[in-house]
Parts: structure tokens; C-alpha cells; sequence
């Protein structure tokens, strides 16, 4: 029997099985293939809460989404083409977000009793036998059983055999989607430099998946997903939290200072720290605090002391940070907070995404005690946010938030990288030392931007002292006089909004300058409006899209886009936040489009509600 | 540069603020010594920084001609942390109190110790919370009556000595601020002393807790209430030194000299000697007490430990010598890239 080779345009994938699967090493090796042929991709990596949930259960499902393509591709995509599952568990769990008509291929060892059991499917069920996927293609393949043969003379323990099952999953798909595997050939080979007979198995298992699609008869379609019409350029994958680490050290670079990085281990803000931790050689210097609380002071210690201070958490750290960065509000000293947002309240959604911190890093300290805050849309784009909130925090002497969230923080896409020299200049000077007969310092003395001099222990004849009780305007002494409390109120807030000079304008992503609707969105809704006004504008909709990076200030001329449009519909993972600052400042009635449930809108979703507004 | 800083004198290091606590306050003869012997320690006055947190003794940089950061409650010793990591060549002194150091800022205060930054930590110690009028705090004596504490408090108060040596600090001293010259001796020690130096300091608030430390201060019980303690020298103490401390073992006993007890046999204090320093940190019974031991004052303990700012140091050095200094551009090219034409 023949096989055909069918052209698609775009692919999603969903590989899912047990955390212990290596389901993250198959999609992000699948992921690095496809990028360096030239496909267009985006990814989204889904992991349980627990670290080893009981194997075979719900709980432990381990996914990871791959949506890849011919053309421009934004997000990891709704649902999946393609859902690959290791046992009845992943089947369970995955199968609503599989298309119909789509591709299931079942891994048959982990749906034995046991295994059913354990996915809780009523006695005597099983779903590849009893007809529910019929709308569907179910492949079935004995990987257990494939990978044993593979190996039956390699001298290795079941156990270990059975850790190589992921490759011949890999193999396979690699088939399927008629890819070269030499890029994962030269991983492995890397990986296991150290234990030949691990490359050999590895191998070994990888090839065998791929000549079984080869050779067995049951398949007969191929397909091929060309390289996309991408912007010219020299590219690599990024994931969001590493883009956010690169832009960091990029700021610490541009501007000449030494970064300090604070941090307390938390979900999904540690991989920053990860990152940052094996780059010693560019003087960083990471500090695992005690606590958040520790994290943040030492943080702010440092940033006194003349380092770029950043500091990053979740929103239960930033909770406890909030006192101290009340404190770095009042001494006016550069801070970067990262807040990687996840599902909230309390522990809420760990392994989870959400937008629902926006008010607390706006409001979120006592007294007005005002910042700017700035987020990143996807996750190449964190390199930039990263980098701009850096360049705000030491060009303003203020506090800067960095939002991002779970996730672009853990999804990837391709990227343009810069070279060094290309970034935007960072400017910082230290004030100078004074000699006796100078006239007194002031700390608090303001520049045309409203900012005060960043004064570092250890010049001469800059002596003086900060802190977080209200001080006299110029010379930062202690004051309890209230019209100059009043005076350092408005002063402080002037000095937030005054950064609206300095910060570009926002522009239009998408569709026409005027209309009938505008979509507002921030952060991670990136991918899915830009997709949903996409289609909605080849369909004929009147709709654009403006994304908004700069939180607080707004850019200048936000308001006057707002007015251009008849209706603005404003997506959001949350009950409604950007929203409501939104209405305060410009007084239009914008409208809510909120979803929580941890997970990212589907641009089917934004789509069909553009459709519905614009009927 | 030299010449100048030879010259430099108290007055140097006092600022032009109005001092803000308490007429007759334990407080100002701590800032006096402080003042004191700064001038002596050759540290050019810009390289100094004074950090605290939240209290009557944290608005002590207001009052220092120095770099200084009246932070918030609890956290100097975190800030001083990333202040001392990043720029180690500092002199970096964190002032606390009993409350601030020990109750809101406990756990920063351990996790300070067992780092080892090279700071120095006056804790000053009046047992009470004086800010806040008048409640008890961390250090209070079981059945203390304040005003959040009317039937006398019920919380077991922390011993600051045990605690520092059980959370490995590397220096640990006891002084007062009745003693100038004993407190003076023991700041240039701290700040000799290579790693995080505590000092904690007797203090009397003469508002909310008027003549707490009085048996060790004033002079009818001073003698026979406190022991000073220096290293080979034996455990001394009462009217004309007539008493002293034997070790019995593990067990601390009170020998009176004056009947046929020798000095010889006395336990001859050694602030290296971690063993002996946890027993010494045990002496704080309630000098009401009938038979308690007195209350030891000066160095317990000094160790040589690595700092975690040389130690941090050290790494960057190491990484640069194994993979020369950062490339950003390599960096951001990362390992693998493709090019689209």
C-alpha cells in the first residue's frame, strides 16, 4: 500500500501522557526540528501541579502543545490536529480539545485494566474499543511492547528500557510529518556524551519509531508542512522566561551595571532565576533569598548600593514584597519587580495562567505609593518588556513591574535575536563626589524628569540618609509638615506620569485607524486576538487590535485611539482589570470580555465574539 | 585622602537632625560611642552605611553622617544583605532592636548569621516595645506586665545569645549602654571581626521599661550580677572578684575564692571555644533566682568563617576564568539558529 503525501498549513499537536514520560523532551525536541526547518511555531507546555503524581491518574497528565506552520503562527493553538497519548489518563483529559476529524494515536500498553482504572473509566470500558472516537482516526501502536523489542538485546532493565518509549513516539512523528532527525540525533548525542550506551538505546528506539511508520501498513498518509513566509533574518527558539533572563543581563550590559537578582523560588517565576544562575561570567550576581520579603529588601539594598536590583515572583510573593516596594517607592531607587502571574487568589493555580494581577501591581501598597508597570505580549517579547523595564527603572529612579504570566513564560516561538549593539541605549550616571565647599547635597532635588540622583555609598561628600518616613522635599529629611507630605504625594505621581514623555506611542497592530470596533488587549491575549482579527478582517469585519505594553503611565495617545472606534471590546484573563483603569482615566464604556480558568483564550473565542459585537 | 581621614572626629559623624528620643534615653550613649570610635577605625566616612528597620533605636542613621537606610520593620538585615553582596568594600552596620530584630525580623536575622555577611548588628535590647508605647516584647521576661500584657506575659522570651550561636553566627558580644568604655572596646572588636558580629546591647528605656537591666548596671549590684568575660582570662566576678565559675563537667558551678577555692581551677574563658560559649550563652537565669549565675557581658564567640559575599565573589571569578567574561551577543545567538533568506 501506497502512502500519500498530503500539504497542510498549519499543525497542532498535543503530546500528552504521565509527567514520567518525558512528554516535555518529546514536544520541545519536535518544536526545535520544525523551527530550524523554517515552520513558523508556537508552543504551550502543560504541566500537572504535582511533580510525580501517582502514575496513570488524571492528576499526572503531563501536555504539551506544538502548533506549527506555513504561515504566521501566534498561538499554540485552539485545540489540536494531532493528539499523541501515552495512556487512558491523557486521552481522558486531552480529548476536548481535539478537532473533529482529528488524529489520535494511543500508546495501547497504557490503556490496559490498570490503566482505565486508574483514568477512571467505568468497568469494562475502553474507548479505543467501544467506537466513542469514531469521530476521529485512531492509530494505535504497542510503544512499550515496540521500544522492549527495539532494545531486547541491549542488556538494559526493563525500567530503564521503558524511559526510552518517548523516542519512539518521536521517531514516529517524525515520520509522519516527513522531518529529518538529525537535529535530534546531535541532541541526544549531547545529552548522553557521557554514557555511550544511553545514545546507542536512545537511538536505537528513535530510528525504530520512524522505520515503523515506514514500514507498517496501517498508515497511509504523510503529510508536509512547508516553511513559512517568515521575516528575513537570523532566528532562534525562545521560551518567555528566558527571554526575560537574556533581556536582564542585555539591560545590565547596555547600561554598564552589575545585576543583582533577589528571588524566592516560586511557580512559574523560577526558571528566571535558573537562567540567571548559570551566567556567572557576566558578573550576575543571584541571591535565593530566605523569603519573598528578603528578597525583595536585599533587592532594594543592592539597587542603594548602585546595582540594576531585580527581583521577581508570582502574585503570593508579590503580596509579601508589597511593603518593600512601598519602601522603594519613597526612596525613589530603580527596582525591577517581575511578577510571572499565575491563577490567584492565595495558592490558587500554580501551574495555571492568568492576567488577574494588573490591580495589585497598581494598587497593591498602602498610601499611593505609584509605579510604572509594563507587560510582555509573547514570549519573545519578554526579551524586550525585560529590557524596558530595566531601562524605565534606572532612567527614573522608580519602581518598575514586569508582568508576565505563565503562559508566554513557559511557552516559545522563533525570534529575530538582536545584536547587542542594536538595543536601545541606557543611560545612567551615578551623581558625583562633592568636595567641602560645595553647596550641601540634596537628595532629593529633581531633574526636568522629575527624578532625584542616584547617590551610592562610597562617594565623597555624598553623605545622607533615606528612608520610608515621609521626607522634606529636596533634602529628604524627616518632615511630618502636611502641606509637604501633600507636595511629595503629587510629586511622586508626577514623576510616574512624567514617563509617558519618554515611552513610545501605541499604535495599531491590526485593521483600520477608525471604526466600528477596536479590541484592547495586554500581555499573553497576544496570540489569540492577533489571529481572531486576522480572520475577522479576511472575512470582511470591520476590527483592529491595539496591544497595550505600557500599563502605567498609558502612552499619551491611548486615549485619543480609544475614541477613533465606536465600540472597545476589551479580552482579558480576569474579571475585568485593565478595564476598569481604562474606564477611570478616558470615561468610555468599554466592554469586558473575561475569561478564568486558568487557561489562555482560544482565538476562536475572540473571534466569535467579534462576530457577535459587529452583527 | 589619608591625611584627611586621620583628622576626622566624633563631631564628623554627627548630623545636623534634631535627636528624637527620650530625654534620658539608653539610646544616646550608644550613638555617643558609636560616634566615638567610628573616627578610629580608618574607614573613610563615604564607605560607611548605617542600615535599620523599624524602631526607637532604627532612627539611628538619621543621626549618623553617613550613607544611611531607615528601611522598614524587620528587614535591615535583608537589605544590608544585597547592599553588602554587591559592594563589599562597604562598612556596613545594621541597627536593630529587640522587636526589630528578633520578633518581625527573626528569620532575616538567622539566615544572616549562618551567610556570614562581614556586617556588623547592634541589636539594642531594652525588652520592650517603645515605639508603640509600652507593649512586651520577644526579650520580655515571662509575666512581664505591659500594657498588652496586663496579667503579665505568657510568652517564653527568646535568649538573644543562644539564639545567635544556634543559628552558627561567628560573633557574638554582650554590652550595655551604662558601660561607655566596655561598649566602645566591644564595637572596635565587632568591627574588627570578619563576618556578621553581634552586639547586643543592654539598653534602658527609661519611659516603658524604666530599670530592666538595672542589677547589672547600677553600682550596689553590678558586681556581684555581671560577669566579664575575656578571653584567658578566668570567669571573675562579685566584690573584689571573689567569686568565680568552675565547670563542673558540662555544669557551670559558683566557687567562692575566699574559702579555699583557687583561681587556678577556674574556667579560663576562650571565645574560640564553640562548646564553652554555648554554655556561657545558658547564663541567663532571672537574677531574681536564688542561686542564678551572673549575667555575662563581652565577647562569647569568634570564629573564622567564609563571608557569603567573597564566597559569591569567588564564583564570578571562577566562572570568568572557565568561560572568559560574558558575550552578549553569543548569548543572545544562543546555540541554535537558522537563517530565513
Amino acid at each position: 500500500m501506497s502512502t500519500t503525501l498530503e500539504t497542510k498549513k498549519n499543525v497542532a499537536i498535543m503530546f500528552a501522557g504521565d509527567s514520567g514520560d518525558g512528554i516535555q523532551l518529546t514536544g520541545t525536541q519536535f518544536t526545535d526540528t520544525a523551527a530550524l526547518l523554517g515552520n513558523d511555531i508556537s508552543t504551550f507546555p502543560n504541566f500537572p501541579a504535582e511533580i510525580r503524581a501517582p502514575q496513570g491518574t488524571l492528576a499526572g497528565v503531563s501536555g504539551y502543545q506544538l502548533h506549527f506552520g506555513s504561515v504566521e503562527i501566534f498561538t499554540p493553538g485552539d485545540g489540536c490536529d494531532v493528539l499523541v497519548v501515552m495512556n487512558a489518563a491523557a486521552l481522558k483529559a486531552n480529548l476536548k480539545g481535539l478537532h473533529t476529524g482529528g488524529i489520535i494515536i494511543a500508546n495501547t500498553d497504557g490503556f490496559d485494566i490498570k490503566n482505565l482504572k486508574l483514568a477512571k473509566y467505568p468497568d469494562g470500558v475502553n474507548p479505543l474499543k467501544d467506537g466513542s472516537l469514531e469521530k476521529f482516526k485512531v492509530y494505535e501502536i504497542d510503544v512499550t511492547k515496540m521500544t522492549r523489542t527495539a532494545l531486547a538485546d541491549s542488556g538494559m532493565g526493563t525500567k530503564e528500557i521503558d524511559r526510552s518509549k518517548n523516542m519512539f513516539v518521536l521517531g514516529f512523528i517524525y515520520w509522519m510529518y516527513n522531518r529529518d532527525m538529525s537535529n535530534s540525533i546531535a541532541f541526544l548525542q549531547e545529552k548522553f556524551k557521557k554514557r555511550p550506551d544511553l545514545i546507542e538505546a536512545n537511538l536505537k528506539v528513535l530510528k525504530a519509531g520512524y522505520n515503523y511508520g515506514e514500514t507498517t501498513e496501517t498508515f497511509n498518509a504523510r503529510y508536509e508542512v512547508k516553511a513559512a513566509k517568515m521575516q528575513k533574518g537570523e532566528y532562534r527558539n525562545i521560551m518567555g522566561n528566558q527571554a526575560a533572563a537574556l533581556g536582564l543581563i542585555a539591560a545590565a550590559n547596555k547600561s554598564n551595571l552589575s545585576l543583582f537578582y533577589g528571588t524566592y523560588p516560586i511557580t512559574p517565576a523560577s526558571d528566571i532565576l535558573h537562567e540567571l544562575a548559570k551566567y556567572k561570567n557576566f558578573g550576575i550576581k543571584t541571591f535565593q533569598a530566605e523569603d519573598e520579603i528578603a528578597a525583595v529588601c536585599s533587592t532594594i539594598g543592592a539597587s542603594f548600593g548602585g546595582s540594576l536590583g531585580v527581583t521577581a515572583s508570582s502574585g503570593p510573593g508579590i503580596a509579601l514584597k508589597g511593603e518593600a516596594i512601598g519602601l522603594a517607592t519613597m526612596l525613589e531607587i530603580p527596582l525591577v519587580i517581575c511578577n510571572i502571574q499565575r491563577g490567584g487568589p492565595s495558592t490558587g493555580l500554580p501551574t495555571k495562567t492568568e492576567q488577574a494581577d494588573l490591580l495589585q501591581a497598581m494598587y497593591g501598597r498602602n498610601g499611593e505609593g505609584p509605579v510604572a508597570i509594563i507587560s510582555a505580549s509573547t514570549p519573545s517579547d519578554c526579551f524586550d518588556t525585560a529590557y524596558e523595564a530595566c531601562r524605565i527603572a534606572v532612567e527614573h529612579m522608580t519602581p518598575v513591574f514586569f508582568l508576565s504570566d505563565g503562559y508566554i513564560a513557559n511557552g516559545s516561538e522563533p525570534w529575530i535575536f538582536p545584536s547587542a549593539k542594536d538595543l536601545k541605549p541606557i543611560k545612567v550616571d551615578y551623581a558625583k563626589a562633592r568636595n567641602p565647599e560645595d553647596a550641601k547635597f540634596l537628595p532629593y532635588k529633581r531633574d526636568e524628569k522629575l527624578v532625584r540622583p542616584w547617590a551610592i555609598p562610597g562617594t565623597k561628600g555624598l553623605e545622607h540618609r533615606v528612608g520610608g518616613i515621609e521626607k522634606e522635599n529636596e533634602t529628604g529629611n524627616i518632615s511630618y509638615d502636611p502641606d509637604n507630605h501633600e507636595l511629595m504625594v503629587n510629586l511622586r505621581a508626577q514623576k510616574i506620569e512624567r514617563i509617558a514623555d519618554y515611552i513610545p506611542l501605541q499604535e495599531i497592530d491590526n485593521g483600520p485607524a477608525k471604526g466600528k470596533l477596536l479590541i484592547l488587549g495586554w500581555g499573553s491575549t497576544y496570540g489569540s486576538i492577533k489571529t481572531a482579527v486576522i480572520e475577522a478582517l479576511s472575512e470582511g469585519y470591520e476590527v483592529a487590535h491595539a496591544h497595550v505594553r505600557y500599563l502605567n503611565p498609558f502612552p499619551k495617545n491611548l486615549g485619543q485611539i480609544l475614541s477613533n472606534y465606536d465600540t472597545v471590546l476589551m479580552p482579558e484573563i480576569n474579571s475585568g482589570q485593565l478595564i476598569k483603569m481604562v474606564r477611570d482615566k478616558y470615561l468610555i464604556p468599554a466592554i469586558g470580555f473575561n475569561k478564568v480558568k486558568g487557561m489562555p483564550f482560544t482565538s476562536t473565542e475572540i473571534k466569535n465574539k467579534i462576530v457577535e459585537l459587529l452583527k | 585622602m589619608e591625611t584627611q581621614q586621620a583628622t576626622l572626629s566624633a563631631k564628623d559623624f554627627v548630623t545636623d537632625q534634631d535627636v528624637r528620643w527620650c530625654p534620658g534615653c539608653g539610646d544616646y550613649s550608644i550613638l555617643k560611642q558609636v560616634q566615638t570610635v567610628l573616627p578610629d577605625l580608618g574607614i573613610p566616612r563615604e564607605n560607611i552605611v548605617f542600615v535599620s528597620g523599624i524602631g526607637c533605636s532604627s532612627r539611628f542613621p538619621y543621626y549618623m553622617e553617613t550613607f544611611g537606610m531607615h528601611s522598614i520593620h524587620g528587614r535591615a538585615a535583608a537589605v544590608a544583605s544585597g547592599l553588602k553582596a554587591t559592594r563589599p568594600e562597604l562598612s556596613v552596620w545594621i541597627v536593630s532592636g529587640d522587636g526589630d530584630s528578633m520578633s518581625i525580623g527573626g528569620n532575616h536575622l538567622i539566615h544572616l548569621l549562618r551567610r556570614n555577611f562581614d556586617v556588623n548588628l547592634l541589636i539594642f535590647n531594652n525588652e520592650i516595645y517603645g515605639l508603640t508605647k509600652g507593649q512586651y516584647s520577644p526579650a520580655s521576661p515571662e509575666g512581664k506586665i505591659t500594657k498588652s500584657s496586663p496579667m503579665g506575659s505568657i510568652d517564653h522570651p527568646f535568649n538573644p545569645a543562644a539564639l545567635a550561636l544556634g543559628a552558627d553566627a561567628t560573633f557574638f558580644a554582650r554590652s550595655m549602654d551604662r558601660d561607655p568604655i566596655h561598649l566602645r572596646e566591644i564595637l572596635k572588636r565587632s568591627n574588627a571581626h570578619k563576618g556578621s558580629s553581634v552586639v547586643e546591647i543592654y539598653q534602658n528605656c527609661n519611659v516603658f521599661n524604666d530599670g530592666a537591666f538595672e542589677v547589672f548596671t547600677e553600682k550596689g549590684t553590678k558586681k556581684m550580677e555581671t560577669l566579664f568575660v575575656e578571653t584567658g582570662k578566668p570567669l571573675l566576678f562579685g566584690e573584689g572578684q571573689s567569686k568565680g565559675i568552675k565547670l563542673d563537667g558540662f555544669t557551670p558551678r559558683v566557687v567562692d575564692l575566699t574559702s579555699g577555692e583557687s583561681a587556678n581551677d577556674l574556667w579560663i574563658h576562650d571565645e574560640k571555644d564553640r562548646v564553652k560559649a554555648q554554655i556561657l550563652s545558658r547564663f541567663f537565669d532571672d537574677p531574681k533566682k536564688e542561686d542564678h549565675l551572673p549575667r555575662p557581658f563581652g565577647i562569647f564567640y569568634q570564629e573564622e568563617r567564609f563571608c557569603y559575599e567573597d564566597a559569591l565573589n569567588a564564583q564570578i571569578n571562577d566562572a570568568i576564568k572557565a568561560k572568559g567574561k560574558g558575550d552578549l551577543d553569543a548569548l543572545l545567538r544562543g546555540k541554535n539558529t537558522w537563517t530565513i533568506n
